[in-house]
């Protein structure tokens, strides 16, 4: 298998940002009276990198405290490199999401590459093996060259380094809309597995023990990321040298370096050298373990000469690990680094004095206390609501002639953010470690954990920038009610979340108003379903060109216990009963008919039932582990007949079905209004007493709507059929009549003409 | 019975392979570092799948300086059995323990998905277990996997039998649609002439177990063990077929 070949170097960063670029005046001062001096240009480099949005969430800190950050089985929460929960029998997995949006608008390829490799580091710094991967992409229409050719760079960038650096790519999603057209989202989630008892910390300890450089060697690559992502992006050649390059090879060098590492038992801690290099390593393992550290610049493994100590420190070159090693063990790591062909260097030491002292051989560069990089200001900017809100929220989709159904079936089918994604995840090798049970195109992702068999984890990621930008609030609490639907649909209960929030300014109030409701929607879901938030990210200043949508994306890790007994999305036998279990009312406002038939992005989002959506997601998870039921899938964008369509679609298997009319509403909104907590389920005829059973355990409706068969998905409008199952269509007529190769061509992205 | 698993740096399916042949098949399997100079001992080599040396030359070039790989001519000489996986096949190619060579896939991308392989001869010790025609569904994941042999290299192939396995439909039909990387004939799998060493580009141990993947790859592995097992010999002067 060969992987692309990398591209040439970055230019010089120092020549095109000056060190303190990004400090506002106030901070200057702030530095000032912390140093009790001036500070050195170099010091002012550090500063602008550890002080930026991206690395110190100057902006968004005190709103993440309102995220639930306990539950049962949470083993670590945020301030760690990654969350972990419990997932049995004395293993832990650990998760978490972050986003390489900027670096993926300016280089495509690499931008999303690095985004991945820089993830896996993140579990790897846990001690984690990482065993999954799943990314939420956002673009511009794809029938505009410049986004296709965005987005062909960033699934050839996340293929190139996932598949090569051997972690599969089991899930994601992916959706378009104009306001992605010059600021694409990629958020990439990892999942890494570890025993409990072997969790690794980025707390620095014990003085006298050294300080270790793992890895590729260093570069000039990626300067000033950190301040990069958090600027909006200026479209100016200079930005690509804040892209960082990415080498899977040495990745998955690294991850077996670092894992061996380790297992000796003489690692104290490590983190690994992401966004700020060393600068934000150093000074973050230090602060948090509360020691002092002396280091020498001049010992750090480069690759290019005549790099100024300010360049070794801001870096961000890749593939690249700090651990604190027990002294006198040092050889032990340098053997390992060794067989795995790393550069490995003893570039310090730590002290007591609660000093980080950087010299470059007898030059001092800073003596601070690292406390003062990574207690970075925080701020409350002010908040408002967006004026365009009032004028969205009064239209009334009453007045459009609803659509022919079965074109409007089609065109939702041909919707970018609905049609099936296997022309994207064919090109990512989601199988490898062997333990993918469930595989990319089902509502969740399933993984076996051997090591803890039966069971298993199941994992997701959702978000609806759409909603949150027609109602943030409404839009945070469907994300996560749906990422624990979605769970539920293969079997699994929700375990712990992690999310991406990506938003434009948050110096501009309306937007800051979205990011606040965004949140405490995020908040009172988790709360409902009493899953913890374990960790996170925020991007904010996407926003080139236009401003995109407030789009926070939701990892959700769920678990099963026994991984054997899960469901996917298609039918699988002919004569099954399929019922509907949750509320059955769904509306046009917001929905992805409106828009993608319409072209309509209007209306007032209804704020779900929560604690009747909770009750429905955990009778189909109920379901679906006993056995009960044949399949599940959730009714998302499209409504009941886009879900109907996809079960037939896996299955290859028609359906018939009928839905009570009964009062009056329009044909278009029955079939293609959204609302979570809807789930369709196909089961034995046999079953169906077991499964009331469960829906009057959690109070929840049930309605049998139709039975699997034939090669036609045949919709109808009529009085609720018997328990027998669904007979022809009503007095009105078939509303759809659709034979499965209709739908799967109107699904199928790959086989269209250009 | 033991089973050696080459471990270059960038391997990534050794782990797989050795699990399938361990805890699935119940075989004794052992990691054998690419700086290996002997495998004597061994019953059988496996090249497993992944990206050795990162593969930013062609596939497996690197690999095939290593001492691993140079000892494995000698390996074979003396009757050993050596299974190329994926990137395996690739070095096999590259070091000339098999003819032909491998292309970019025609559609220019990386591919993860479950194909067919039509059994073309089940006289190998990784076939014995086989009938020719049977299908088998095994997942394939490269982007290098076009096998081309040339008007040059094709009569011998042919004479000596070297086609192992061909992309199928469900059915055993070869033809253009399901050809997943564009390989000339179809060719999915080649021997030496002998059999004793086959390349194949899908993954037999990504299909070794009922939960992930079914268990037509380890149809593939309990081959090679039954082979071994009853002490069966490749012979060395393989039979010319017109």
């Amino acid at each position: 298998m060969a992987a692309r070949p990398r591209t040439e170097a970055a230019v010089p960063a120092s020549a095109v940002r000056a060190p303190g670029a990004g400090l506002r005046p106030s901070e200057r001062d702030e530095i000032r009276r912390r140093l009790g001096r001036d500070p050195t240009a170099a010091e002012l480099g550090m500063f602008d990198v550890m002080w930026s949005e991206h690395c110190a969430y100057k902006h968004s800190r005190a709103v993440l405290e309102r995220l639930p950050a306990r539950g049962p089985g949470l083993l670590r929460g945020p301030g760690e490199n990654a969350g972990a929960v419990s997932v049995g029998a004395g293993w832990a997995a650990v998760f978490k999401m972050e986003s390489h949006n900027h670096p993926s608008a300016v280089a495509p390829y690499h931008g999303a590459a690095t985004g991945v490799g820089g993830i896996i580091r993140d579990i790897l710094a846990m001690g984690a093996r990482p065993i999954a991967l799943l990314d939420s992409l956002r673009f511009g229409p794809p029938d505009d060259p410049g986004v296709a050719r965005t987005i062909q760079g960033v699934v050839a960038g996340i293929a190139g380094y996932g598949n090569s650096i051997g972690v599969p790519t089991v899930g994601g999603e992916l959706a378009c809309a104009p306001c992605y057209r010059r600021n694409p989202l990629v958020n990439v989630a990892c999942l890494g597995l570890v025993r409990e008892d072997r969790i690794a910390t980025a707390r620095a300890a014990g003085p006298g023990n050294a300080v270790v450089y793992l890895g590729a060697r260093t570069g000039r690559d990626g300067m000033h990321g950190a301040a990069f992502a958090s600027a909006g992006l200026a479209g100016e050649a200079a930005d690509r040298s804040a892209v960082q390059m990415g080498d899977p090879f040495a990745g998955k060098l690294l991850i077996e370096a670092t894992l061996q590492a380790l297992a000796t038992g003489a690692v104290v801690a490590l983190q690994d050298l992401g966004a700020a290099g060393l600068t934000c390593a150093l000074s973050e393992m230090a602060a948090r373990g509360g020691v002092g550290m002396d280091v020498d610049l001049g010992i750090v493994p480069r690759r290019e000469d005549g790099m100024t100590p300010e360049e070794v420190l801001l870096s961000e070159s890749q593939e690249r690990m700090l651990l604190v090693v027990r002294a006198g063990r040092e050889a032990e790591i340098r053997r390992i680094a060794g067989r795995w062909g790393l550069a490995a260097a003893v570039i310090g030491a730590i002290t007591d004095d609660r000093l980080l002292v950087i010299r470059d051989g007898d030059d001092v560069v800073t003596r601070l206390d690292p406390r003062h990089l990574t207690d970075a200001p925080s701020y409350a900017p002010d908040a408002v609501e967006p004026a365009y809100l009032a004028a969205l929220r009064g239209f009334d989709p009453a007045g459009l002639a609803p659509a022919v159904a079965e074109d409007a079936l089609v065109a939702l089918l041909r919707s970018p953010g609905v049609a099936s994604k296997r022309w994207v995840y064919r090109q990512y090798d989601h199988m490898i470690q062997t333990n993918t049970v469930v595989p990319p195109g089902a509502d969740a992702a399933v993984l076996r954990i051997r090591e803890a068999a039966p069971r298993g984890v199941a994992l997701t990621v959702d978000g609806n920038g759409r909603s949150c930008y027609l109602d943030p609030y409404v839009g945070g609490v469907l994300a996560v009610l749906e990422a624990a639907q979605n769970l539920a649909c293969v079997g699994a209960s929700p375990a712990a979340v992690t999310d991406c929030l990506n938003f434009a300014s948050p110096e501009r109030p309306d937007v800051f108003w979205t990011f606040r409701r965004a949140v405490d929607g995020i908040a009172h879901a988790c709360e409902a379903l009493d899953v913890p938030v374990v960790g996170g990210n925020v991007s904010f200043y996407n926003e080139a060109g236009e401003g995109i949508y407030p789009t926070p994306v939701v990892a959700m890790l769920g678990r099963l216990d026994d991984v054997r007994r899960h469901a996917g999305v298609g039918w699988t036998r002919e004569g099954d009963l399929i019922a509907l279990v949750g509320c059955e009312r769904g509306w046009l406002d917001g929905s992805e008919y409106l828009a993608a038939v319409h072209g309509i992005t209007a209306g007032r989002l209804r704020e779900p039932d929560v604690s009747a959506v909770v009750r429905a997601i955990r009778c189909v998870r109920e379901a679906v582990a006993a056995g009960v039921v044949s399949s599940a899938h959730d009714c998302s964008e499209g409504g009941i007949a886009v879900a109907l369509a996809e079960c037939s679609l896996a299955g290859g298997l028609g359906a018939r079905v009928v839905l009570d009319a009964a009062d009056e509403r329009r044909p278009d909104e029955i079939l293609f209004g959204e609302q979570v907590g809807r789930i369709v389920v196909s089961l034995r005829p046999g079953a169906l007493g077991a499964l009331g059973d469960l829906a009057r355990r959690f109070a929840v409706p049930l309605k049998v709507i139709g039975s699997v068969g034939g090669g036609r998905l045949v919709v109808g409008a009529g009085v609720a059929p018997s328990r027998a199952g669904a007979t022809a269509p009503g007095s009105a007529g078939p509303w759809l009549d659709v034979d499965l190769a209709t739908l799967a061509a109107a699904s199928d992205m790959e086989e269209r003409p250009a | 019975m033991n089973i050696g698993i080459v471990v270059f740096p960038g391997s990534n399916c050794d782990a797989d392979t050795y699990h399938a042949v361990r805890d699935v098949l119940g075989h004794h399997g052992q990691y054998v570092w690419h700086e290996e100079r002997s495998l004597a001992g061994l019953d059988a080599v496996i090249l497993p799948g992944g990206f050795s040396y990162g593969d930013y030359l062609r596939a497996g070039a690197i690999a095939t300086t290593s001492p691993a790989v140079r000892a494995l001519k000698p390996y074979v000489a003396g009757g050993g059995l050596v299974l190329g996986i994926c990137n395996g096949f690739q070095t096999l190619l590259e070091a000339g323990l098999l003819p032909g060579a491998m292309q970019p896939n025609l559609s220019g991308q990386f591919r993860c998905e479950f194909v067919h392989l039509r059994t073309e001869r089940a006289d190998t010790p990784f076939t014995c277990g086989l009938k020719p025609g049977d299908v088998l569904r095994i997942p394939i994941a490269h982007a290098e996997g076009r096998y081309l042999i040339g008007p040059a290299g094709r009569p011998a192939l042919a004479a000596y039998r070297q086609v192992v396995f061909r992309y199928c439909s469900a059915h055993g039909d070869v033809t253009p649609a399901v050809n997943p990387n564009g390989s000339e004939d179809a060719i999915a799998g080649v021997a030496s002439p002998s059999g004793a060493v086959l390349g194949l580009m899908p993954h037999p141990e990504r299909a070794s177990d009922e939960l992930v993947g079914g268990t037509d790859g380890a149809r593939i592995f309990s081959s090679l063990a039954t082979w071994i097992a009853t002490g069966r010999r490749v012979s060395m002067r393989p039979v010319e077929v017109h």
